[in-house]
């Protein structure tokens, strides 16, 4: 092979260390988080009540699911009709559509303590809901929502036309044609945008902690306080009296997350070898 | 009604289900447009327009209280400034090994990667920033640790995946046609990547930087745990103090503030909502330039 001139060589280096360096910054978090957290790992962490002594991170784990079912109960139909109506039913190019179009990127572009701070002055104080499991799902379903809809549009697009032409063809009209032919084809992908999306709510702390707030217990029911695993990290990290806790905590969010993307690109492989 | 009726009303009131759904989205950026400018403009009046955004000090427990962002705005722009110094070179030379440089075999684990660093929630990275770059940046650098500078790095590695992607899929989407016609008048693989095709996808990587400055610049969490956060006007040199942004004013001190105060804080979040607006903007356009 030919010797590299100095000028490329250079070029040349910098890209790999570039990349070297991308993949230390990983290496560095996810090592030092796992490697001193791990070991912290106890059984006393997942006590079902929260003490001061044992920092148990349970009320927190079950406030998390809480947070994620619901928010997903409100973002998913609504996500899912909307690149519906995108895909299936507007006219391509039409005002309507535009508008929808830029407001959810506009929505895809907040961030997410302007999501927390409307979540608490609608929400919290307007609606009188306070902080409560039902401010923190309803906010963080607006912010997953674009999310939802640009990765169903993605799949419902990817879904071949002969599909539909074939369903009209032997009578089928277009509701039936959508539900019973494109949807089912398009379900992996949906599927791995909801799985995004449970990463996105898992990992979000600044709109929780003003609409669902952060207090170390399980909401009891709608309208009641609690806090995310996330809000749960944000607080022991700040107090500082558990570091031992915070590193496990940190440790059992990553590990957590980690699952979470493998998952959704083990789908998305899924829908390519298909 | 005859069953063709019937059929007919069924797909009518799917149709306007789903339009209705659509419309989700105009509503929540309504609401969210309404309810911040109509409880945060009004405060902005009362400090006064200038009073608030060129105000120097930030007191809201004084009497009377002083609600200047000056130091929060400044506070932004510099770890915004710090990201781009950081994070913008590494990126940009990471995605052209992405797209022109990688080995086949260590690709995918590369990408893989790179996805597992978007993945990682704001709150580890500030316990990271908190636990490790802090004590680094006080141990090598001077100051307590809790400065500009760190927050800066540790913006820098977060805002470093979204300039990886983007950059990397505008690179990609130039046409391989013109890097060929290159190497085929002599360039070099080097020259022609960096001369020819970087060039051409210039458009994709500028809206990769714009995104990652607005993620940079709306970053709360991670931040907030590593700046220092004294709300005090800093200038350039002394970037190994402590600042605070425009997000972690909000953060830190929303759960308790009342009346006024609160105001001071939606009105914090509308300057920071505008501002982050601008920049999505920028980056749509560029990004329907380029079609990426």
């Amino acid at each position: 092979m030919m010797r590299k001139k100095p000028v490329d060589f250079i070029l040349f280096a910098l890209t790999w260390l570039s990349i070297i360096a991308t993949a230390t910054v990983l290496i560095l978090v996810v090592g030092y988080v796992l490697i001193n957290g791990v070991p912290h790992i106890r059984p006393s962490l997942f006590a079902l009540q929260f003490t001061t002594q044992n920092q148990s991170l349970f009320p927190a784990l079950m406030g998390t699911l809480m947070v994620v079912g619901l928010s997903l109960i409100l973002a998913v139909p609504l996500g899912v009709f909307s690149a519906i109506y995108l895909v299936e039913y507007a006219k391509r190019g039409s005002r309507f559509v535009k508008i929808v179009r830029l407001t959810t990127e506009t929505l895809a572009g907040i961030p997410s303590i302007v999501y927390g701070l409307f979540g608490f002055i609608f929400f919290g104080v307007f609606l009188g809901w306070g902080l409560s499991l039902m401010s923190g799902a309803f906010t963080v379903s607006i912010m997953i929502l674009p999310l939802i809809m640009r990765t169903t549009e993605e799949s419902l697009k990817s879904v071949p036309d002969t599909y539909r032409e074939g369903s009209f063809g032997i009578g089928a009209g277009r509701l039936r044609t959508v539900m019973r032919i494109v949807i089912p084809a398009a379900i992996p992908g949906i599927l791995a945008g909801i799985i995004l999306a449970i990463g996105r709510i898992i990992g979000e702390t600044a709109a929780i902690i003003f609409t669902l707030g952060n207090v170390a217990r399980m909401p009891n029911n709608l309208f009641d306080t609690g806090r995310t695993l996330s809000a749960h990290m944000y607080a022991l990290a700040n107090e500082g009296t558990h570091p031992g806790e915070a590193h496990a905590t940190a440790a059992v969010l990553l590990i957590v997350v980690i699952l979470i993307n493998a998952l959704s690109s083990r789908i998305a492989r899924l829908i390519k070898a298909s | 009604m005859g069953k063709r009726s019937l059929a007919f009303n069924k797909e009518l009131a799917a149709k306007i289900l789903f339009a209705l759904s659509a419309s989700a989205a105009i509503i929540a950026v309504g609401l969210i447009c309404v309810f911040l400018f109509v409880q945060g403009l009004p405060a902005i009046w009362n400090i006064g327009v200038i009073n608030f955004l060129t105000g120097t000090v930030w007191q809201p427990t004084w009497n009377p209280p002083l609600y200047g962002i000056l130091p929060m705005i400044v506070g932004s722009l510099y770890v915004m400034a710090g990201a781009i110094l950081f994070g913008v070179p590494i990126g940009i030379f990471a995605a052209v090994f992405m797209a022109k440089f990688c080995p086949r075999p260590i690709y995918k684990v590369l990408k893989l990667a790179i996805n597992l660093l978007a993945g990682i929630p704001s709150v580890v990275y500030g316990y990271f920033g908190m636990v490790i770059l802090v004590p680094f940046v006080r141990e090598n650098f001077g100051g307590n640790g809790n400065s500009i500078l760190t927050a800066s790095i540790l913006l820098g590695m977060m805002i470093l995946p979204t300039i990886i992607s983007i950059s990397e899929s505008a690179i990609r989407a130039i046409s391989s046609e013109i890097y060929e016609g290159a190497v085929a008048l002599g360039a070099s693989h080097e020259r022609a990547t960096f001369r020819v095709v970087l060039p051409a996808a210039k458009s994709g990587v500028m809206a990769s930087i714009i995104l990652g400055i607005g993620r940079a610049v709306g970053e709360t969490m991670a931040v907030r745990m590593v700046a220092g956060n004294q709300a005090i006007l800093r200038m350039p040199h002394e970037f190994l103090s402590g600042a605070r942004t425009l997000t972690a004013n909000v953060v830190l001190e929303l759960g308790d503030a009342y009346g006024d105060h609160r105001a001071a804080l939606i009105a914090t979040g509308v300057v920071l909502f505008v501002f982050i607006m601008l920049i999505n903007a920028l980056f749509s356009m560029l990004k329907k330039k380029d079609g990426v």
